[in-house]
């Protein structure tokens, strides 16, 4: 099992997938999550940034528009996570926030690479994917269907690429 | 309110509130930020087909489908209730660009010309639709993270790994955007 854990500390995105704690998972529980990818769903429509064209203006270096939503984005997140962390804040179930730090991987190179290739052809990343569904784009599904397959395909051959 | 709301935001406004969704969801709920994870969880649920990266309780992240879930409606919420009555206002460079390499509507926020069910059988909308998704769901996972993992959450934590993550997104999309969509 130990290989499972160390390709799991390369998943930025997902805290302890090995030791998962069985937590509550009640509907009340999950509805302030619903409310939050709402909130997150909208930000994403009205800032333009699920928009092809706003990806290539940012691509070819031809606005500022996406450069100015990301850099301000990472400004006030690393400003909110100083705080945390200087104030020992605690999440609202009382519990220290976790915030590890991981290491480094080839696959970040590689597969940052691909994935770049990936958001210029459908101007969209993963959020915007579910997001242009939702705006009514619904060839977008075909899109969600197609990376769920890489995303499958990734799980399959993980274990021969370069990490 | 409403006729505020419905105009497209300003990237200050934008970044400071999706800024804001690192310290929300770690405060909410002890969750970091991240999107694509969700395309993993949806693989373990439905298909995990005995594959070690997706034999792990999907059920401990449902939050994290539930916020897709919510992305989802928001899309809606954000094209429908705010909707912006007028077309989006692209950099006039750009829109020449595109106009030379066959790009003709403007109108949405997406090239209807590129993303509809009828090119989904072209060579082109092939190659947009579903390669380029394909390469979304492989590079995602591989890098382990995606734009919200990486570039919010992982610069966040000043995680080095996210910044190197983070200039290879834009190096491959730069490289794409420049040197193989002219000639598609």
């Amino acid at each position: 099992m130990k290989a499972i854990k160390d390709i799991d500390v390369l998943d930025f995105e997902t805290q302890n997938l090995a030791d998962s704690p069985t937590e509550q998972r009640t509907a009340g529980g999950l509805l302030k999550y619903l409310i939050l990818g709402i909130g997150f769903g909208i930000v994403l429509v009205k800032a333009e940034v699920i928009s092809w064209f706003r990806i290539q203006e940012m691509f070819r270096l031809e606005s500022f528009h996406m450069y100015g939503v990301i850099g301000t984005a990472v400004v006030v997140g690393v400003i909110s996570v100083q705080i945390i962390k200087r104030f020992k804040i605690k999440s609202l179930g009382g519990e220290p926030i976790r915030l590890d730090d991981k290491p480094f991987s080839k696959g970040q190179i590689f597969g940052g690479l691909l994935f770049g290739f990936g958001w210029a052809l459908t101007g969209a990343c993963p959020g915007p994917i579910y997001a242009q569904i939702g705006i009514g784009v619904t060839v977008f599904i075909v899109t969600l269907l197609s990376a769920l397959a890489g995303t499958w395909f990734y799980g399959l051959i993980r274990n021969k690429l370069p990490h | 309110m409403l006729e505020l709301l419905k105009q497209p935001w300003h990237w200050s406004v934008a970044g400071v509130i999706i800024g804001l969704f690192v310290p929300l969801l770690l405060i909410v709920g002890n969750k970091t930020f991240g999107i694509s994870s969700s395309m993993r969880h949806i693989c373990a649920a439905i298909f995990p087909a005995n594959i070690s990266y997706f034999k792990y309780n999907w059920k401990a992240e449902s939050w994290n489908l539930v916020f897709v879930a919510g992305v989802l409606i928001g899309g809606w919420v954000g094209a429908h209730v705010f909707k912006n009555p007028e077309p989006i206002a692209i950099a006039d460079s750009t829109k020449s660009y595109l106009q030379s390499i066959g790009i003709q509507e403007f109108g949405a926020l997406v090239p209807t010309d590129l993303f509809s069910w009828e090119n989904l059988f072209t060579f082109r909308g092939f190659i947009f639709i579903v390669f380029g998704g394909f390469l979304v769901g492989f590079g995602t996972r591989y890098a382990g993270g995606c734009t919200s993992g990486h570039s919010i959450m992982g610069l966040s934590n000043l995680q080095l790994p996210s910044l190197i993550a983070t200039i290879c997104f834009m190096a491959g999309g730069s490289i794409v955007t420049w040197l193989v969509i002219p000639y598609l």
